[in-house]
């Protein structure tokens, strides 16, 4: 039942977007022109398309980000019951995260996380 | 037929309010920018300038809403939209007060997460769709960005779920009936700050749109209501960091005297303040300078945060 009011939630708001956009589009202006309608460079005439191939930083970085992310969904279910766990599981959390922090020392000595 | 009205209501007023803050937020942060800066800001439109914001959003109606030829038409129109309806859809398990939030979700925690890290979206497929240099550029660093600072601001909430040993929202906040988690969580805070300076990419932050360098960054291409979708998607992300910093570290709805609602929006007022006063002191990081600051201190402190927080309830059992 909660979850039928989120999706109603996500109706009203999705619905409230839509409208918006629709009524800015019936009620402004639409006027292209030849200048108008080429690429914002600043006045130069831009020389070629932007979908061109880009710095492989960008790509190690969602790499890292994958590897921490998925740590980070282990820790979640394991900090709300940590309550109702003992020492051992403290522990074990301990090993995991030291075994993560090792591989993050290691990414960093490789560079990884270099801005080149 | 009452079941299904409350809640309606609910949702009304809670989409109410976070819209009105937001664009109340815009005026104010104009307001007080000028003040620190020592000029007028928007002061001819209503009382003290007030009702600017509605000039703008009537100005943002009437104003051309140009699709670029060049670009990827489909993915163009939907990035803005999808900015606006996941902050939106955030506001869902805010607790506004005792018994008045949309949902009562068991993951009330998970599901704010979940929706702040799709904005990452939005800013990646405008950037990308829009098939300008300018706009490439500044939604590849958003999204790069994005999912570094996301890593540990989940992680920085750990600490907070540990204490009050759940991820809904009004548990723990009423785990912080006699203290606050902004006293035993205080790095966690800082860590939740800082992270969420840089999901709503605001200064020291706002590399995806630093207008010196990149024109605009992702939304360059942007016009119209189009770009009044980011716009309001990014004051709106302010007031839900706020929220959150409120819900999360400062007790929420507690506080004497004053009713519980009014308690939270003061002190969610109060970080709004604190995110603007923010712009106007400090300047814009370097992108490296970004970068290794996330990954080389914020996520190793986050995860130490956690085993020390573990290891100090433990000791107290």
């Amino acid at each position: 039942m909660d979850y039928f009011f989120v999706l109603m939630l996500a109706g009203m708001s999705a619905a409230m977007v839509a409208g918006g956009l629709a009524f800015s589009f019936l009620i402004a202006p639409h006027r292209p022109g030849a200048i108008k309608n080429s690429p914002y460079e600043c006045g130069e005439p831009p020389i070629g398309q932007a979908w061109v191939q880009f710095n492989v930083g960008y790509y190690l970085f969602g790499l890292l980000f994958l590897v921490f992310d998925v740590e980070a969904a282990f820790l979640y279910p394991w900090a709300v019951a940590f309550h109702g766990l003992g020492f051992m599981a403290f522990l074990e959390m301990g090993i995991f995260l030291l075994v993560l922090i090792l591989g993050l020392a290691y990414a960093w000595k490789k560079g990884a996380l270099e801005w080149v | 037929m009452m079941s299904i009205l409350w809640p309606l209501i609910t949702i009304a007023l809670a989409l109410g309010i976070m819209l009105t803050s937001a664009s109340a937020l815009v005026w104010l942060e104009r307001r007080m920018l000028a003040l620190w800066q020592d000029r007028y800001g928007p002061n001819r439109v209503g009382p003290f300038g007030l009702l600017q914001v509605i000039a703008d959003t009537l100005k943002m109606f009437f104003k051309e809403d140009w699709i670029p030829p060049f670009a990827d038409k489909t993915v163009f129109f939907i990035a803005p939209m999808v900015i606006m309806t996941t902050a939106l859809l955030s506001v869902a398990v805010v607790p506004f007060a005792p018994g008045f939030s949309v949902v009562d979700l068991n993951i009330g925690l998970l599901f704010f997460l979940a929706m702040s890290s799709m904005g990452v979206y939005s800013v990646a497929l405008a950037g990308w769709a829009s098939n300008n240099k300018y706009s490439l550029l500044g939604g590849l660093r958003a999204s790069a960005q994005m999912i570094s600072y996301e890593v540990f601001m989940g992680l920085s909430l750990m600490g907070v779920v540990m204490l009050a040993g759940s991820f809904n929202l009004r548990d723990i906040v009423e785990a912080q009936e006699h203290l606050w988690f902004c006293v035993p969580q205080f790095i966690g805070l800082v860590i939740f700050c800082i992270a969420g300076l840089a999901e709503t990419h605001r200064i020291p932050f706002d590399l995806p749109e630093a207008e010196s360098e990149l024109v605009a960054g992702f939304h360059s291409e942007y016009s119209g209501m189009k770009f009044g979708m980011f716009f309001v998607g990014e004051y709106l992300g302010i007031t839900l960091i706020s929220a959150m910093i409120v819900t999360l570290f400062f007790g929420g709805w507690y506080g004497p005297i004053l009713p519980p609602i009014i308690w939270f929006f003061l002190k969610v007022f109060v970080f709004q303040c604190g995110f603007i006063l923010l712009r106007a002191t400090l300047p814009r990081l370097r992108y490296d300078q970004l970068m290794s600051f996330g990954w080389k201190y914020m996520l190793p402190l986050s995860l130490i945060n956690i085993l020390i927080t573990g290891a100090i309830i433990l000791a107290k059992r």
